[in-house]
């Protein structure tokens, strides 16, 4: 059984429908990607899942619990962790106060030191910024730090949404091998990207979100070998 | 009692309210304007239960408080009276914590300009309300107190007259105990981690979702505990004074407290505490301005000893050396290195009130009559020199050079470190 099952999820904003009929496998240990245009759907996909907003059809389910309707903070609990487009790391607070409400809804004292050590290996560069407010990283670490303190709840399924978001070039490789790092350490992914080519290479399994639906999906070799996704999202004719 | 004393009451009142207040506007970024509203309806709780009660025990509202309450020495430290007015003061906060549990609901749904309406719609509410109830019931009439039931007492709250002649209980001892205790309860919160899950709700609203924090609770919780504060904080101005007036807690008194959670800088204990004190006093001094030279002098001895010892404020940074050497040796020295910025302001601002003073003196100018022109100008200039406030989102020793772990950090802080 899949990790996390999504069938037929309709989402509408007021009258405007964004989602109709999707349906979404993510199996566990994978790298799975949604790519597709501006517009497409997939943020609104990933906040539906992780239950920001209210879906009004469809079933999800995450580890064979039915968790439609579910509040984020209770999807956390059962091991879903969502970190959000555009970062949302709290600029205020300091490196180490991020990484800490990371692990919010944890209370094992030893495990959290366990994972404050993991996660700071990881990203060798915010161990030096620990004590400096997150509003004063660079975007590429601000990025880190977002997927960072999202791993420090220990989640078994980690949704990104655009972590390659206006980072630049160098950085994007470093944050999609970080995610590749990420995945092997054992924590099943569900990327969101525009930047399909970097998305295609380092997922198991693809889906091409268009207007709200699902056009094509595939194992990721696949689809980024498909005449369609190259010409549309990679670019090359 | 003389002047001094009652500015000092009136500080530490104005502390509870600035530091309470900060758990809402500061720490959960929410932006409340009905803090004079909860501190209505603490203050006439406590008044209703301190005046009626003492008709009802002892058949008359005279004063019957021991040592802490009264300071005369006689008798014992604590009497019936302090017992009635502390358990009076707890109600009240409960009471509008209460009041604070019903207006945080709305706010689960509102944010920034909308929430400041519907508080600000409390708060009028409130005054409106105490205004239209019947006349309070006279002292002599302890036994008409007697036969009338508690929830008819509850409507004489004496109108637009206000409810006068309470026996004052609030003494420096209990305004302060309740100020710290307000200190300490807060700071507390801040640093523990439910503090930092309130804090990440005024940094991001959805990433603190993510982060698995239930937004919605803690905005209620922090509304709660606020008012629970601002409530305590009205029964002690209620008992201070004698007398509470449901029109000098109108959104006036709401948007004195904000200005001093602003001033402090949002989320900052230690600013609010500072913004309480200065604003308490300000208007005081500004009656009849005194010499500015020696407090000048005295922050300029100051700054430069620790300067010296090598603590540096926010505004500098790097080793302080030979401060008086250096003034001495040129002025380039001193654009070089710009740690001397903050003597030089102090020195500017001294000397600049100083002159402001000598001319209005010389030229027969009464400052005092423009004393809130005046409060309003520093409050302007202040908000365009600092608008982060007196200490930003931080605290003041963090501007201390060697940091301890004061930063609000949890297990993970420690155990890494």
């Amino acid at each position: 059984m899949p990790l996390l099952q999504v069938s037929n999820l309709h989402v509408s904003y007021g009258s405007i429908r964004a989602l109709h009929g999707i349906d979404l496998e993510v199996e566990a240990g994978k790298i799975v990607t949604l790519i597709g245009a501006n517009g497409a759907g997939k943020s609104t996909t990933l906040r539906a899942i992780s239950g920001m907003i209210p879906s009004e059809q469809g079933a999800i389910s995450f580890d064979g619990h039915s968790i439609l309707g579910t509040p984020p903070h209770r999807l956390l609990e059962q091991g879903m962790a969502h970190v959000p487009e555009g970062r949302g790391i709290f600029g205020n607070l300091t490196v180490e106060d991020n990484l800490a409400l990371g692990a919010y809804i944890r209370n094992d004292r030893d495990g959290i030191r366990n994972d404050h050590e993991r996660v700071l290996e990881l990203f060798p560069r915010l161990k030096e910024r620990l004590k400096q407010s997150a509003g004063t990283l660079s975007g590429g670490e601000q990025q880190m730090l977002a997927i960072a303190r999202g791993m420090m709840s220990r989640p078994r399924l980690l949704l990104l949404d655009e972590p390659s978001l206006g980072l630049a070039p160098q950085f994007v490789q470093t944050i999609f091998a970080i995610i590749r790092e990420v995945n092997q350490q054992g924590t099943t992914i569900l990327l969101i990207e525009q930047n399909a080519h970097m998305a295609l290479q380092v997922a198991h399994q693809a889906y091409v979100l268009e207007t709200g639906a699902i056009a094509m999906r595939g194992p990721a070799s696949e689809l980024a070998a498909s005449d369609e996704v190259r010409k549309r999202y990679l670019g090359i004719a | 009692m003389g002047g001094f004393a009652t500015v000092l009451l009136v500080i530490g009142i104005n502390i509870v309210l600035a530091v309470s207040l900060t758990v809402v506007n500061g720490f959960t970024g929410q932006f409340s304007m009905g803090h004079g509203g909860f501190m209505a309806v603490g203050g006439y709780v406590a008044a209703m239960i301190v005046y009626y009660g003492s008709l009802r025990l002892w058949g008359s509202a005279n004063f019957a408080g021991g040592f802490l309450s009264s300071a005369s020495g006689d008798g014992a430290w604590l009497a019936g009276g302090d017992v009635l007015f502390v358990v009076a003061c707890l109600a009240a906060g409960l009471a509008a914590a209460g009041a604070g549990y019903l207006v945080g609901l709305p706010s689960l749904r509102l944010k920034g300009d909308y929430l400041a309406i519907v508080t600000l719609g409390f708060g009028e509410i409130v005054r409106v309300v105490l205004q239209g109830t019947a006349p309070q019931i006279a002292r002599s009439k302890a036994d008409v107190v007697r036969e009338t039931p508690v929830w008819k007492l509850a409507t004489h709250l004496g109108g637009a007259q206000g409810f006068n002649l309470l026996p004052t209980y609030a003494t420096l001892f209990w305004i302060y105990f309740a100020a710290v205790l307000t200190l300490i309860v807060v700071y507390r919160l801040k640093m523990s981690s439910s503090g930092r899950a309130f804090l990440s709700i005024r940094e991001d609203e959805i990433a603190s979702q993510a982060m698995g924090v239930n937004v919605t609770k803690y905005k209620v919780r922090a509304f709660v505990l606020s008012s629970f504060f601002a409530g305590v904080a009205g029964g002690l101005y209620a008992m201070y004074l004698g007398a509470i007036n449901a029109t000098d807690l109108g959104f006036q008194r709401s948007f004195e407290v904000i200005i001093m959670v602003v001033l402090g800088g949002m989320g900052s204990i230690s600013g609010a505490t500072l913004a309480a004190i200065l604003l308490s006093i300000l208007p005081e001094v500004l009656r009849a301005p005194p010499p500015v030279w020696p407090a000048g002098l005295a922050l300029l001895v100051v700054m430069v000893i620790i300067q010296k010892v090598g603590i540096s404020f926010g505004l500098t940074r790097g080793p302080a050396d030979g401060i008086v050497l250096n003034i001495a040796i040129s002025m380039r020295s001193l654009r070089r290195s710009w740690k001397f910025k903050p003597l030089v302001i102090v020195a500017g601002v001294t000397m600049a009130l100083e002159t402001a003073r000598l001319v209005c003196l010389q030229q027969q100018i009464d400052i005092a009559q423009y004393r809130m022109v005046l409060y309003a100008l520093m409050l302007i200039i202040m908000m365009i020199v600092r608008p982060e406030g007196l200490f930003g989102v931080r605290e003041f020793w963090d501007y201390l050079p060697r940091r301890r772990a004061h930063s609000p950090s949890g297990p993970v802080a420690e155990a890494s470190a």
